[in-house]
Order: structure tokens, then sequence, then C-alpha cells
């Protein structure tokens, strides 16, 4: 099934073109890869899919994006689609309050107040998220406390603490140790039983470990979208190629 | 030739650095010098718990004053500190940046006015308002606060703009990524995140509340009394300094800088709370 369909998207930063025509469809309940060299528009995709490029001062789009054959771009709610399309950001920025705090923000925002609701979905969230162990002892401390990976985990936790059906990750790993690395990798192997997953990466194994689609892209376009395995063994394009040999640049 | 004005440079810069410390520590020594005597004359007890400042019954208890200090100044927090941090809200996070433009200027011009004009304008404006509309004789301790919650309120919005401006925006792009609107991000991420810049406003709205002095003589009535209520007049510490310095001698001008002494002190723990919050902040 698709989740997302991506038809002729362009994207301006003010009269800068930072996407060109960019075309993908995104299945559901798959885990799937944008590669390609720093500068190339991989955030700024990732960003188009939940609007947080509305945040931004003369960002604009031509161009269809579809979630589940609705118009994104279209006249609706778009707190309801951020809360559909959740995300998860390259530097853990977890709320400087309580772990528990953080987690139940989303809940709150979307009008859960009864405490032993929040308190279920708290303790499931970070289940889901594999760090309940670790922080159910500490739940009131601040979250800013806690290590890097586990941060970056609480903001996991935090993205599914209001159900969401996507989950957009941009780099997640990239400020993380091999450990940490590890553990969320493995996480989000779990999470795509539940989720649609789309996860930046500069970090060629990771991709080729996790992702069952890859997304290949240079200058604001999409050179080449296929099945990882065929993007990492046998790549069409020159360019794809070249990059994922590292004789790229 | 390079190193030898290099070195007097350095002196230079040290000299300047100096020339603060000095300062601080010739009050310090004049303040307790003159008032610690009083105090012990007096009797410590008599002095700070006294209800009665009736210097020609050699009756010198500044209670009265320390309370009335003490009310005007949370009067002033009570109706600053809300008005103040929704407006440092307001210009971080809403304000359109044409009007931003006209409002900036405006505060800064409010934190620029003499405070004896502030006086002016209570006196003028706020006390027969008071007297007309709400009751007592104007001068009184409700007129004080509001006038000294004005006077506070470009030190509370300036600081706390800039604290909830230096939050980081990853807090605000993840709350709006979770669905949250900008008004709840605003509120309910940004301006915690901010809290210990917005104590920090408030402690040093504080400072300058308790610390005011022609403004507050101007408006509060000044009677050295117990503080009666909302609708009666105060005199405020400073107040009973600057009021009496002018022909007070011996013993009532000593328990004038005493009173010094217990201002002096106050500001002290004032500062002292700023700072702390300061570096719990980092
Ligand atoms: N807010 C912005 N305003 C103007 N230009 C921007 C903005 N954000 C990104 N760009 C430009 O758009 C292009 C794509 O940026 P984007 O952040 O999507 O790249 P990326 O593929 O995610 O790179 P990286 O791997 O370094 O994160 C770049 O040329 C960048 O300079
Ligand atoms: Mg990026």
């Amino acid at each position: 099934m698709e989740k997302f369909k991506i038809t002729d998207l362009d994207l301006y930063y003010g009269t800068f073109k930072a996407l060109i025509k960019v075309n993908l469809t995104i299945e559901a309940n798959q885990i799937t890869a944008f590669i390609g060299p720093s500068g190339c528009g991989k955030s700024t995709l990732l960003k188009s899919l939940n609007r947080m490029n509305d945040l931004i001062e003369g960002c604009r789009i031509d161009g269809n994006v579809l979630l589940d054959g609705e118009d994104i771009y279209g006249n609706i709610d778009v707190n309801l689609l951020r809360k559909r399309v959740g995300m998860v950001f390259q530097k853990p920025n977890p709320f400087p309050m309580s772990i528990y705090d953080n987690v139940a923000y989303g809940p709150r925002t979307h009008g859960i107040h009864s405490k032993i609701k929040l308190d279920e979905i708290v303790e499931t969230s970070l289940r889901n998220a594999a760090i309940w162990d670790e922080l159910k002892d500490r739940l009131k401390k601040s979250a800013l406390g806690i290590s890097g990976g586990q941060q970056q985990r609480l903001c996991i936790a935090r993205a599914l603490a209001v159900q969401p059906e996507v989950l957009l990750m941009d780099e997640p790993t990239s400020a993380l140790d091999p450990i940490s690395t590890s553990k969320i990798e493995d996480l989000i192997s779990e999470l795509k039983e539940r989720y649609t997953i789309i996860i930046v990466t500069h970090n060629m194994q990771q991709a080729v470990r996790i992702s069952d689609k890859t997304a290949f892209f240079l200058l604001g376009q999409v050179i080449e979208y296929d099945t990882t395995e065929n993007i990492f063994s046998n790549p069409r394009q020159k360019e794809t190629e070249d990059y994922i040999t590292g004789r790229f640049g | 030739m390079l190193k030898k004005k290099e070195q007097f440079m350095r002196l230079i810069f040290l000299f300047s650095a100096c020339t603060s410390i000095i300062a601080v520590f010739l009050i310090c020594i004049f303040l307790f010098a003159n008032g610690i005597p009083a105090m012990s004359k007096i009797g410590v007890f008599n002095f700070l718990l006294g209800k009665n400042w009736k210097p020609s019954n050699a009756l010198f208890g500044i209670l009265p004053m320390i309370l009335g200090s003490i009310y005007v100044t949370a009067g002033a927090i009570l109706i600053g500190v809300p008005i103040g941090v929704l407006t440092a809200m307001y210009l971080s996070l809403f304000c359109p940046k044409k009007l931003y433009r006209l409002i900036k200027p405006a505060i800064e011009l409010l934190a620029g006015i003499p405070s004896v004009v502030y006086g002016f304008f209570g006196l003028v404006v706020l006390v027969p308002f008071i007297r007309n509309y709400i009751g007592g004789n104007g001068s009184v301790m409700l007129t004080a606060s509001i006038l000294l919650g004005m006077m506070i309120l470009p030190t509370i919005i300036n600081v706390s703009e800039s604290a909830i401006r230096a939050v980081p925006s990853n807090y605000y792009e993840g709350g709006r990524a979770l669905g949250a609107s900008h008004e709840r991000s605003a509120f309910f991420v940004i301006l915690p995140a901010a809290k210990s810049g917005v104590f920090a406003s408030i402690v040093l709205g504080v400072g300058r509340a308790i610390g005011e002095t022609m403004a507050v003589i101007m408006v509060a009535g000044n009677q050295a009394r117990m503080p009666k209520g909302l609708l009666k007049g105060v005199r405020t510490l400073t107040a009973n300094i600057v009021i009496e310095m002018g022909y007070a001698a011996d013993l009532h001008r000593e328990a004038l800088i005493a009173t010094a002494v217990v201002l002096f002190i106050f500001i002290l723990i004032i500062n002292l709370s700023f700072s702390l919050l300061n570096r719990k902040s980092i």
C-alpha cells in the first residue's frame, strides 16, 4: 500500500530551487532511506512531508504530496497532519522538563488530560522506544540529565506518544556513539511493523542494514529510487554508483 | 617598546577594574562603620522589629518601613510581572516586525525616563485618579505599587525577552513537529525553557523597585507607621532615609545610616539570588 505519493514536487527557498521535479512513492510499513551528498535536499524533502517547511520564511512549493490519497498542501489541519506524521530530529531535542512531561507533551496537546491514560501512554511509548527499563525510576527527573543516546530514544518515544502513522527521521544517529546507534537501528527495525518510516542517513551501512528502499539524491533531484538491495548491489545510474562506492566528489 | 606599552595598558585596565571594587568596598565601610554602632545602641531587636519610629522620643523601630518596602515592592511585582512577561512573549514570538520597531523603542524610552519624572506623572495623574475613583487620599500604597510596577516594566521586558529569544529553536520545532500550535509551543515549551531568565528578570525588577526612592516619595504618603492597607499611606526604607537625612543629627542620623545598611543587605540578597539563578540557567 502506498503511504505518500509525491508528484512533480518543486521546492524553493526564496529564489533558490532546492527540490526539482521530485517523484516518489513511499510504501506503508516499510523503511525508506534517503541518501546523497550534503546539501542535496534530503532534509528539505523530509520536512515537506509534515510541512515543517511552513516554518521557514520564503519557502514555497509546487506539485503534489498525497498522504493516503489526501493532498497535504490542500485544505487540511496542519497540526493534525503533524500528529499523523511524526518527526525525529538530527540533534536530540528533549524539552527542558521532566522525562514524563516530555512524553506526555504530545498527548496533552491533543487533548488527553486523564492521569491514568497519560501514565499508560508514557509507559507504552517508552517501552516501544526500548528505553522504559532505563528510565522508569526517574520519570520525574529532567530529560536533559540523560545521555545523548537516551535522549534520542526519548525523542522517539515522544513522537510515538501521539500515535503517528509515519515517522520521519533526519539523521537520527549522527550525533550518537556506535552502541546507541545500534540500539536505535534495532528499534527502527522493530517499529516498521506498525509505522511507515523514512530515514535520512549519511551512513551507507546503516541504509543497507535497516532500509527496504533507498532514494539517492543529487542537487535537488532524485537520481535513483529502488529497493535497497538493487541500489547498493547494482545501481543503474553512474552517479549512484560513484556515490555508494565513495568515488563521488 | 611594544611590551612597555602593553604593560602600561594592562595597568590602566587593572586600575579601572579596581575602581568599582574600591567604590563598593568604601561604601561598605562607610555604611557599616556608621550603622552598626547605632544598631547596637538602639538594640538590634528594637531597631529591626520596633514598630515605632519617633526620633524625637528616641524610638527608632524601622519595622514599618521594612514592611512598607516589602509591600510596595510586592504590589509592583504583582502588577509589573504579568504585564512584563506577556509583553516579552508578545515581542519575541508574536509581534509583526513593523510593530516591533514601534514598541521596542517605546520600551527603551520608558527605561530612560528619570524617576522624578515618573514621580510627577504619579503625582499629577495617578494620585488624583486613585483619590477620585478608588479611595483614600490618593497618596497611598496602591499608587506607589502601580507606579513602581510601571517603572520595572522595561527591566522585566528586556531581560525576559532576551531569555525567551535565547531558547534554542529546536525546542520550538520539536513542539510544532508534535502537532502543537504556535501559541501552545510558545507557552508550554519556550516559556518553561526560558523560566530561569524570566525569574532573573523578576529578581532584577525587585531590586529596582526596592531601591527606588524619588518616585515613591512623591506618591506614597510617607507616614512612618505600620502599613494599614492598600488605600493608606506607607513609608519605605529609601523614603525614610531621604526625608529625614537633611535635619537628622547624632543617633537619629546614625539610625538613618543603619536603615541604609538594612537596605544594602536587602539588595545584597537580591543580587545573590540573581547570580544563583544565572548559574543555574547555564
Ligand atoms: N532555510 C533555508 N533557507 C535557504 N536555503 C536552504 C534552507 N535550508 C536548506 N537550504 C538549502 O537547500 C539545499 C538543500 O538543503 P538540505 O538541508 O535539504 O540538504 P541535506 O540533503 O539535508 O543536506 P545534509 O546532508 O547536509 O543535511 C541546500 O543547498 C541548502 O543550502
Ligand atoms: Mg539534512
